[in-house]
């Protein structure tokens, strides 16, 4: 196995910050707002930092999909202990419309690349809370997905994962390659120290652009508003008030 | 001290009603006008919006206590500012009526120092709540007022920067300059007093004066007088603090946790002298004495020896980490303690530390019903063991509970005094016990408050402390600079409070 771990990392707002929406219902506000790294991705990385540390695996790549901020968040991936890093380009009208199923094909094509024994993901990012990236992702390489994770171990070639569902705990065993998508109680990740963050700034971080990797990043979803329901005065239609997405009918056949 | 003083003001909170004419109990409280104050009150309202303004009881009490054993003495109106332009607004119309001014960020206090004790205007500033101007590479943040310390290291986790400081509440930071707050880390990282590099402060008249000039950040100057330091500590009788600019500190790469406990409470603190005099830059050094570690026993079902304990904690890169434990274990085999109980994971390191976390309510635990009052004397190192033994004796012929948990490491201890609030003789007891520590600090070089402050309760101990060329010379600086006396009356000096 190449011991070669590929970890996602997604840029979001900080859990911390207060969220406004904007005047227009488009969408929220994010200009000047404090960005972080998604904390169930820093838990993935904090996961696969441990591996490493255990010599169970030999390398921790840290992918992350946006524009040129998106590198902050890999070199924060970095200052945790990842080895190197991948920055997929995504810009403009692209990066408003990028959801799971873009990522997870992009996820998908860096993985088969890098020959990744095991593809660890958070959940779900905090901003849009899809969890569907780590299993789509599994579904189109056609590896076993350990989810929810909340305890991982490897034994050879083969992962014990601990999943928290809704019954308890269940105990799977699933062998590599794998994508293990990180829930909260799988560890405390670290800070990141200052020497480490200097470290990290001679770290690689390597460029990509989707097309590159045969990505195809028309979203197949309309978005028709995204606001607050019910509270304003000049609400005058009926449809306003509800979050509508229009799904077109060929999403359907595109993915099997 | 707070057991033997009574309210000298007149019963003004049974006068309260819970409906209607409260425009009337302001004029109780204050002595304005009825048209003055409501002319106030409107200027208050086109200030802060007609929901920054509020004389509900249930505020206004909110507003009236904080964490320390003081009884609520609510003011007669809260207003909420919403950045510094309204905080000087306000404190203009305060001082055109002569209407106290009392600051409030978490109440989260431990000696009363929110109290209005006569009655006015308490200035809640839960609403300036932003992190400004972060230097990662100057190791400076300002912050304003309702930034407490937990948010600011959230918000900083990602730079590799913390502030250090930490005095166990979550505290709001310029509450904690206004009080000179210290904490666990002190003995390494420093109290308020070394880290606040500026300050923007609004004066009773609603002069709004940047202690070390606006924005400015050296890390060090010898420019004029030093106001910064004269406002940290001042709680609120000099000026209303609405931002500070504050010092911060690397993470450390590594940490280590130990404990070690002893047979005697004289070897236990003579190791903690003798760790500091050998250089070891430790991180936290706290000791809990075989009451205090019984308490946290039973409390958090852990199985310590029932003997005075150190806790110590490390930090650095690890090789230096190495060194400072190798020297420490030395320090206290040398001293007959015993091994040290370790650990590295942050885990491990919780459960090590829960015990001296859980102490507050371990002490209380020890007798249910009953209230917790901390006291806080400081004495020169080479004084502490003597302090803490003489106090184990005097709270044993007393018939007192106080178990001990202090910041050894600056000389600093805390009896937590747990007493039945029903009983006059026990109480009467604490109180002579808490004057006879502070006497007995005073003796020893000390003084009657390492890190909680003067407040409400030390104003006596204060002028002993000091000497009355001292207090003249403070109450000087604070009649030219809050000449209408105006600014949270009745705390740290003796005047103020009729």
């Amino acid at each position: 196995m190449s011991g070669r771990v590929l970890v996602g990392v997604k840029r979001v707002i900080d859990y911390a910050v207060k969220i406004r929406v904007k005047p227009d219902n488009s969408g929220v506000v994010t200009d000047g707002v404090k960005h972080s790294m998604n904390p169930f991705c820093e838990i993935a990385v904090e996961e696969a930092v441990k591996l490493k540390e255990k010599k169970l695996i030999k390398e921790v790549v840290a992918v992350s999909c946006g524009p040129q901020q998106a590198q902050e968040t890999i070199r924060t991936a970095l200052a945790m202990g990842a080895d190197r890093g991948i920055h997929v380009e995504v810009t403009g009208k692209d990066y408003d419309t990028l959801g799971p199923l873009q990522v997870s094909k992009i996820l998908a094509a860096l993985a088969k690349k890098e020959e990744a024994q095991l593809v660890i993901l958070g959940k779900q990012a905090i901003d849009d809370d899809c969890n569907q990236t780590g299993q789509m992702t599994a579904a189109l390489l056609d590896w076993p997905q350990g989810t929810f994770a909340s305890e991982v171990a490897l034994e050879n070639d083969k992962v014990k994962v601990v999943r928290e569902i809704d019954g308890g705990l269940e105990t799977i065993k699933i062998s590599t390659p794998a994508v293990l998508t990180a829930d909260l109680r799988l560890n405390t990740p670290r800070y990141a120290t200052l020497p480490n963050i200097m470290k990290a700034k001679k770290k690689k971080i390597a460029n990509v652009k989707p097309a590159d990797l045969g990505v195809e990043l028309t979203s197949r979803m309309l978005g028709k508003y995204r606001g607050v329901t019910g509270k304003r005065k000049e609400r005058a239609t009926q449809q306003s008030r509800v979050e509508e997405w229009t799904i077109l009918p060929n999403i359907h056949r595109t993915i099997l | 001290m707070w057991l033997g003083r009574t309210c000298s003001a007149p019963g003004r909170l049974l006068l309260l009603p819970r409906c209607g004419s409260q425009r009337r109990n302001l004029t109780a409280g204050i002595s304005a006008s009825a048209a003055a104050v409501d002319g106030a009150l409107s200027a208050f309202r086109s200030i802060c919006g007609d929901e920054g303004v509020s004389l509900g009881e249930a505020v206004r009490e909110q507003h009236g206590r904080d964490e320390s054993v003081h009884r609520c003495r609510p003011p007669d109106v809260v207003v909420f500012p919403r950045c510094v332009e309204e905080v000087s607004a306000l404190a203009k119309i305060c001082y055109k009526h002569n209407f106290p001014i009392i600051p409030f960020g978490t109440g989260t206090g431990l000696e009363g120092g929110v109290g209005a004790l006569r009655g006015g205007v308490c200035f809640s500033l839960r609403n300036i709540d932003q992190i400004l101007d972060l230097h990662p590479e100057d190791f400076d943040v300002t912050v304003e007022p309702a930034v407490t310390r937990k948010t600011l290291n959230a918000y900083l986790r990602d730079t590799g920067l913390w502030f250090p400081v930490d005095p166990g509440a979550d505290a709001s930071l310029c509450g904690m300059a206004a009080t000179s707050a210290s904490g666990t880390n002190a003995v390494r990282y420093g109290t308020m007093r070394e880290n606040v590099i500026n300050l923007e402060v609004v004066l009773a008249d609603g002069t709004v004066v940047h202690t070390a000039g606006r924005g400015r950040r050296p890390r060090k100057t010898s420019a004029g007088y030093n106001l910064t330091n004269l406002f940290v500590g001042s709680e609120g009788t000099l000026g209303i603090i609405t931002k500070t600019t504050l010092r911060l500190y690397g993470i450390p790469e590594a940490t280590v946790s130990a404990v070690c406990s002893f047979s005697s409470v004289q070897a236990a603190v003579d190791s903690t002298v003798q760790i500091l005099q050998a250089g070891v830059p430790i991180a936290r050094i706290e000791f809990l004495d075989d009451v205090m570690v019984d308490a946290c026993n039973r409390f958090s079902s852990l199985s310590y020896p029932v003997m005075p304990t150190l806790f110590l904690e490390f930090h650095g890169s690890e090789r230096s980490l190495e060194e400072q434990v190798n020297i420490t274990e030395e320090i206290t085999q040398s001293n007959e303690g015993s091994d040290f109980q370790w650990a590295r994971d942050a885990e491990t390191r919780g459960r090590l530390w829960r015990a001296r976390h859980d102490a507050w309510y371990a002490a209380q635990a020890l007798r249910p019903g009953c209230k917790a009052y901390s006291t806080d004397v400081c004495v020169p190192l080479s004084r502490l063991p003597q302090i803490i033994v003489e106090t184990k004796e005097d709270l044993m012929e007393s018939r007192l509970t106080g178990p001990i948990a202090g910041h050894v490491g600056d000389g600093n201890f805390h009896c937590l005094m747990v007493v039945d609030p029903s009983d006059p003789d026990e109480l009467h007891r604490v109180h002579l016990f808490t004057e006879r520590l502070a006497r007995r600090a005073l003796a020893m070089d000390g003084t009657c408050t390492g890190e909680h402050g003067v407040g409400l309760g030390k104003r006596r101990l204060l002028c002993e402390e000091l000497g009355p060329s001292g207090i003249q010379a403070m109450q000087k600086l604070k009649n030219a600079l809050d000449p209408k006396s105006l600014m949270n009356p009745g705390k740290i000096l003796l005047q103020g409070e009729s």
